[in-house]
């Protein structure tokens, strides 16, 4: 997984509330077995006109959030399916990271595992950046996890939490399973007790 | 000193491995996993490339239901290229690493949610996770289930852990008596418009209170089911005798002094009277009316009697925007009343709502009447078990009889990944969950709510009081 630490970009507005999984990835990306492809997908069905072409109205087919590093997002953002091809997608198209105020709880997770960041932030912050970022001359920013901040274009500084253990697996870009798998000897000792209390789940 | 649990703290407890951090992280041992054909192909494409083996194989079953057909006749052909190219690879990933199938010909195959519990796979005290939201069914059988990602289901599959952060907790306690023709789908819809789409998001639930005590265990699964999209990360109930009675006779129970011995342990499984919940809900059943969303939230939702709400009444900005927007992608006008919304679609099915009882409450409304000339209604059952026992009692007589399509198992048009999906401005009556855009087909409307009022709307044409049924003129 790549690490995470100084990541400079464009970040485009998307605060509409309870944007959901169907929306982000829909139905028809759904169909592979590897993880492919799927940059093509992520909002597909307002990104691209029934005709195919680029829907003009939307954010990140405008010029100056073209490529945009980062989101800015509404409330529950994530809402819905598991469907982890969401963020598959989201980081193929180079999305770094997200920033809002809440998000659904597997599409945050499924974000950690694939080390794209999280960045929660009061209702008031959100909103003051969501405006910043909202207009294309104060739209590049630069996040640096290490320090927890957000930089804006004119140098101020706003600062996030994190879990310190969300923190250090994205800055190493760990692997999740290798890292519990070294606990190995303490899992086998806890099944073997637990399987023993509770002779019916063997 | 003693602090006093809450069954979500047992749970927890009970199944923490070791403490990984103070800020409420755990590895969490999980005893038991559903996969299903499309949020598995990677994770065990992970496994394969690291050269990792699967822990506890017996521990995980597999099921066939997401992208499948639900022709009345069953084939083991996929129309498509991928959905093959997905049963395909999950046939060979169950072979190689000694997972447990139930493919599309088998007579146990049908939504996993559904087949989980119907075959005993899920029991009482059980932490459970799943490639599928919808995992958190399982509480209404006293487990704690909650729906992961696909690196999650490899991490899983490896380890039969996952690194866990511990929730805040929120008691819902229902007490009072449901009217007529109210259900559990109503009562969850009620919650999720009152608490909204992002109420319970980073909480787990507990429901209690006389009403969830009165409700069928089937009737509980809708609740714990559709609490996800109130943002809950699991839902879950205290196990009690009925739970006991559904799981005794189920294919893979305790058998014997195995039994006897769970269920003791099962008794055990509540919360302390004492316990602190991080939130409070109370909701009052008897004044719960018939539920359905108008707009493409699962929050976005009214009794039937009301009328499309007006966004300049909206003092919230954000809010006001999303109503108008709401309004404006299902075709809908403000002041519009609910019963007079015309419909092209009726679908009965999902892992919310597909279960015999369910299907026995549509029997009721539509037995001796038939589906309105310009709908499209189709059935289809949770699990082959289910068709079958629906068959045997002869409700798919009365369903054909009626004109609606009556369907092999699967989930069908809930999400459209199969070839179920619905046209640009199509509009559905649907008992299941999610009401998102484009979630039926891109451009479709759908409508949520109780199997009974999807039966009421498409004998109707359009969506109606399932207690007016009859009284038409």
């Amino acid at each position: 997984m790549k690490p995470f630490n100084i990541v400079n970009g464009k970040a485009a507005p998307l605060l509409a509330a309870n944007i959901d999984t169907d929306v982000i990835m829909p139905k028809q990306f759904l169909k592979g077995i590897d993880r492919q492809g799927l940059d093509h997908g992520v909002f597909f069905d307002q990104r691209f006109l029934t005709s195919g072409e680029p829907n003009p109205d939307f954010i990140l087919n405008q010029s100056e959030w073209q490529e945009s590093t980062f989101l800015v997002v509404g409330p529950n953002f994530g809402c819905g399916s598991s469907r982890e091809h969401a963020v598959w997608g989201l980081k193929q198209l180079g999305i770094r990271a997200l920033i809002g105020t809440t998000f659904a709880g597997i599409f945050y997770d499924n974000c950690q595992r694939n080390g794209v960041l999280i960045i929660q932030l009061p209702e008031n912050s959100l909103l003051e950046l969501g405006q910043v970022i909202s207009n294309a001359k104060s739209n590049e920013i630069q996040i640096n996890l290490q320090e927890q901040q957000i930089k804006l274009k004119d140098n101020s500084v706003t600062h996030f939490d994190i879990d310190h253990l969300r923190k250090t697996a994205l800055l190493e870009g760990l692997d999740a399973v290798g890292s519990t798998l070294q606990r190995k000897e303490l899992i086998d000792h806890f099944e073997h007790k637990y399987l023993k209390t509770n002779p019916w789940l063997q | 000193m003693t602090s006093a649990k809450t069954l979500y703290d047992k749970h927890i407890d009970s199944h923490t491995v070791c403490k990984l951090d103070d800020d409420g992280h755990v590895l969490l041992y999980i005893d038991r996993q559903v996969l299903n054909e499309y949020t598995s192909p990677q994770a065990f494409s992970g496994l394969r490339e690291a050269g990792r083996q699967v822990k506890r194989p017996k521990t995980h079953l597999a099921v066939v239901d997401h992208v499948n057909p639900t022709a009345s006749l069953r084939t083991a052909e996929m129309p498509d290229e991928g959905g093959a190219q997905q049963v395909s690879y999950l046939g060979e990933n169950c072979q190689d690493f000694g997972i447990e199938l139930f493919d599309i010909l088998d007579q146990r195959q049908g939504i996993e949610h559904v087949v989980a519990p119907e075959q005993g796979f899920i029991f009482p005290g059980m932490v459970v996770a799943a490639g599928d939201s919808h995992t958190t069914t399982y509480g209404a059988l006293g487990a704690f289930g909650f729906g992961i990602g696909t690196s999650e289901i490899e991490h899983l599959l490896a380890t039969q852990t996952l690194v866990y952060k511990r929730l805040k907790s929120m008691r819902v306690t229902v007490d009072g008596i449901l009217g007529t023709a109210v259900t559990s789908k109503d009562l969850i819809m009620a919650l999720i418009h009152k608490i909204g789409a992002s109420g319970a998001t980073g909480f787990a639930i507990e429901f209690c209170g006389s009403t969830i005590c009165n409700l069928s265990v089937e009737a509980r699964m809708t609740i714990c089911n559709m609490a996800v999209e109130a943002g809950a990360r699991g839902a879950y109930m205290a196990p009690d005798d009925k739970v006991f009675e559904y799981l005794k006779e189920k294919p893979r129970s305790p058998k014997g002094e195995h039994w006897k011995q769970a269920v003791k342990k099962w008794r055990t499984l509540r919360s302390d009277d004492d316990a602190k919940f991080d939130e409070e809900v109370k909701i009052d059943a008897s004044c719960i009316q018939p539920m359905v969303t108008w707009g493409t939230s699962p929050d976005q939702a009214l009794p039937i009697q009301s009328t499309i709400p007006n966004p300049e009444l909206i003092t919230d900005p954000h809010v006001r925007n999303d109503t108008y927007r709401a309004i404006e992608y299902m075709g809908l006008k403000v002041g519009q009343q609910l019963t007079e919304i015309p419909i092209s679609h009726a679908f009965i099915g999902s892992c919310t709502n597909s279960r015999i009882e369910d299907l026995r409450e549509v029997a009721d409304v539509v037995r001796n009447r038939h589906v309105a000339s310009n709908v499209q209604a189709i059935i289809v059952p949770g699990s082959t078990e289910v068709r079958n026992q629906a068959e045997s009692e002869g409700l798919a007589d009365i369903f054909k009889k009626a004109g609606f399509e009556w369907r092999q198992s699967g989930c069908s048009m809930c999400l459209a990944m199969n070839d179920d999906v619905l046209q640009p401005g199509d509009r559905c009556a649907s008992s299941t969950n999610r009401n998102f855009e484009g979630r039926q087909g891109a451009g479709a409307r759908t409508h949520l709510m109780s199997p009974g009022m999807v039966a009421a709307a498409a004998i109707s044409g359009h969506l109606m009081d399932i207690r007016k049924i009859g009284q038409e003129v």
